[in-house]
């Protein structure tokens, strides 16, 4: 305990609140309220409705949402695949090897999203290989991104792995193959799960990137919030939003389930 | 067979999807398709007024909003982790959640705060019977950093709340009982301890910041513009790819450069 006085932590208390409630709270519950009226012109929303959800739940934007689900859950799947075979193999590897792996597999964050869409675009609108125009090059796109959370959040858990557990399996005349299925990834599973929850989260909400090479028949959620805002319709645009949040947070859900399901083993 | 074959096909796999591409738009920034010697793309973009003027919007805006989110972030940790209340780790939590939301939520609940027919303009119109309220700053380069500070604070919050947990609290009580006031306490005993904290922090908001686009995409502006917001504008408002490539690659120069430091720091810090 920092601050001993009564009225002293009260004021600690008052400050907090004076500053997290309008800078954290405040903008969610807005975007929540704002979904539910048609009107905003003075201190509070008015003209409540459920309009914007049923605009929000069909047409242009059921298909950006269906977009987004396909977009995310194959970006994601995609570069769990990659993250986790790139941590695994690094993990075998010496000093000098495991760094650079890593660094490798980190370079994607470092470079700025659009720049990332950018040459993607610009990669894979030229022969041998045309993406240009199609969903793929979305997908494809979104993978680079997340391909770094994932490689990363599934060394960090190699590195937390009791080798004892492989060590014992090889001696008891296991080959490598099954070691990996039946002991290392079962014991990953945790990691794993949580490293698909992340992905999930970072591709539903991806911009940058999808601004750069959105095909019009592949336009995520985030895309169209935008183009609603940008016309004009904020109050559409901010139910497509909570649709956007809802649908995140429940995936986050059932992964974070999943992954006490699998701490009990 | 040896064992670093198995590392062979992600790094394939990446070198495909992200390095051939990473190396093309190298290439294209130094060969303009209208043709020219090397560095006539680059050339023409240092020249341009834009350019500059971007450049010196996207450091002082990631600067100011790393600063900004650094003493925020350090006063609301502080009060979680010293101060604790009722509800303090339900804080903790919804800051998680924060996090996994995209930023650009940010910028269109400000609108409804701060836009020209928001909630604060209309608390100020309501009570006063102005004919519009005193906000406008939304469009303008303090919307984008209000907008940043608040959507990136949390990510400084979140190793700052790791490494206080990890403080042994008897310091505190220590330096308490000979007499130190709270504001002595955290000057010397908790800031030196959270140093580190902050530093990979700082340097990873301050990348992130660099490389903010939705923010400032829905803020809508037209005096604000970022160096992605460049790009953007270049390839696919303007079909201009050298320059496009261009300012990629001076942004991905100062945005990698600086997320080595970061893992330095980090790696030092052990975050």
């Amino acid at each position: 305990m920092l601050v001993h006085s009564k009225s002293g932590r009260w004021a600690a208390w008052g400050l907090f609140g004076l500053l997290f409630l309008p800078l954290f709270a405040l903008p969610l519950l807005v975007v929540v309220a704002a979904s539910f009226s048609t009107h905003w012109s003075g201190a509070f929303p008015s003209g409540p409705t459920t309009e914007n959800y049923a605009a929000a739940v069909r047409g242009e934007s059921l298909q950006a949402l269906t977009t987004s689900l396909v977009t995310a859950v194959a970006a994601s799947l995609l570069a769990l695949a990659v993250g986790t075979w790139a941590a695994l193999a690094a993990a075998t590897l010496k000093k000098r090897g495991k760094r650079l792996m890593d660094a490798l597999f980190m370079l994607p964050v470092a470079v700025p999203s659009v720049v990332v869409g950018l040459a993607v675009l610009v990669a894979f609108s030229r022969p041998p290989v045309l993406l240009n125009g199609t969903g793929s090059i979305v997908v494809l796109a979104h993978t680079v991104l997340v391909t770094a959370f994932a490689h990363q959040s599934v060394s960090a858990a190699i590195v937390r792995l009791d080798p004892a557990y492989e060590q014992a399996a090889a001696s008891l005349g296991a080959r490598p193959a099954y070691v990996l299925w039946r002991v290392e990834l079962p014991l990953l599973l945790p990691s794993l799960t949580a490293a698909a929850g992340l992905c999930f989260a970072l591709s539903m909400g991806e911009l940058s990137a999808t601004m750069m090479l959105y095909p019009p028949d592949w336009m995520p959620l985030p895309v169209r919030i935008f183009t609603a805002t940008d016309r004009g319709s904020l109050f559409t645009g901010s139910a497509v939003a909570v649709v956007l949040m809802a649908a995140t947070l429940l995936v986050l859900l059932a992964v974070s389930r999943v992954r006490t399901r699998a701490s009990y083993r | 067979m040896p064992r670093g074959v198995w590392a062979l096909p992600p790094v394939v796999v990446l070198a495909l999807v992200f390095l051939y591409p990473l190396a093309l738009v190298v290439q294209q920034s130094f060969s303009p398709e209208s043709g020219g010697g090397a560095f006539d793309a680059y050339a023409s973009v240092f020249a341009s007024q834009s350019f500059r003027e971007a450049l010196g919007t996207t450091v002082w805006l990631a600067v100011g909003a790393t600063v900004g989110c650094l003493v925020l972030g350090f006063a609301l940790a502080l009060v979680i982790a010293f101060v604790p209340f009722p509800g303090a780790r339900a804080v903790a939590k919804f800051i998680d959640v924060f996090l996994s939301f995209p930023s650009f939520l940010i910028t269109l609940a400000l609108l409804f705060v701060y836009g020209t027919v928001g909630m604060a303009n209309g608390l100020v119109t309501d009570l006063t019977g102005a004919a519009e309220g005193p906000f406008h700053f939304l469009t303008t380069p303090w919307g984008v950093l209000l907008a940043e500070i608040t959507y990136f604070t949390p990510f400084v919050m979140r190793p700052l709340l790791a490494a206080f947990s990890q403080l042994d609290t008897a310091q505190l009580e220590v330096a308490a009982g000979l007499g130190a006031r709270p504001a002595r306490i955290v000057r010397q005993v908790i800031l030196p301890e959270a140093l580190p904290a902050l530093a990979a922090g700082g340097s990873l908001v301050l990348v992130m910041c660099l490389n903010e686009f939705g923010i400032v995409l829905f803020t809508g502006a037209k005096d604000v513009t970022t160096l992605p917001m460049l790009i953007y504008g270049k390839a696919i408002l303007e079909s201009d790819y050298s320059a496009a490539c261009g300012v990629a690659v001076v942004n991905i120069a100062i945005s990698v450069g600086l997320f080595g430091l970061y893992r330095v720091v980090g790696k030092r810090a052990g975050a």
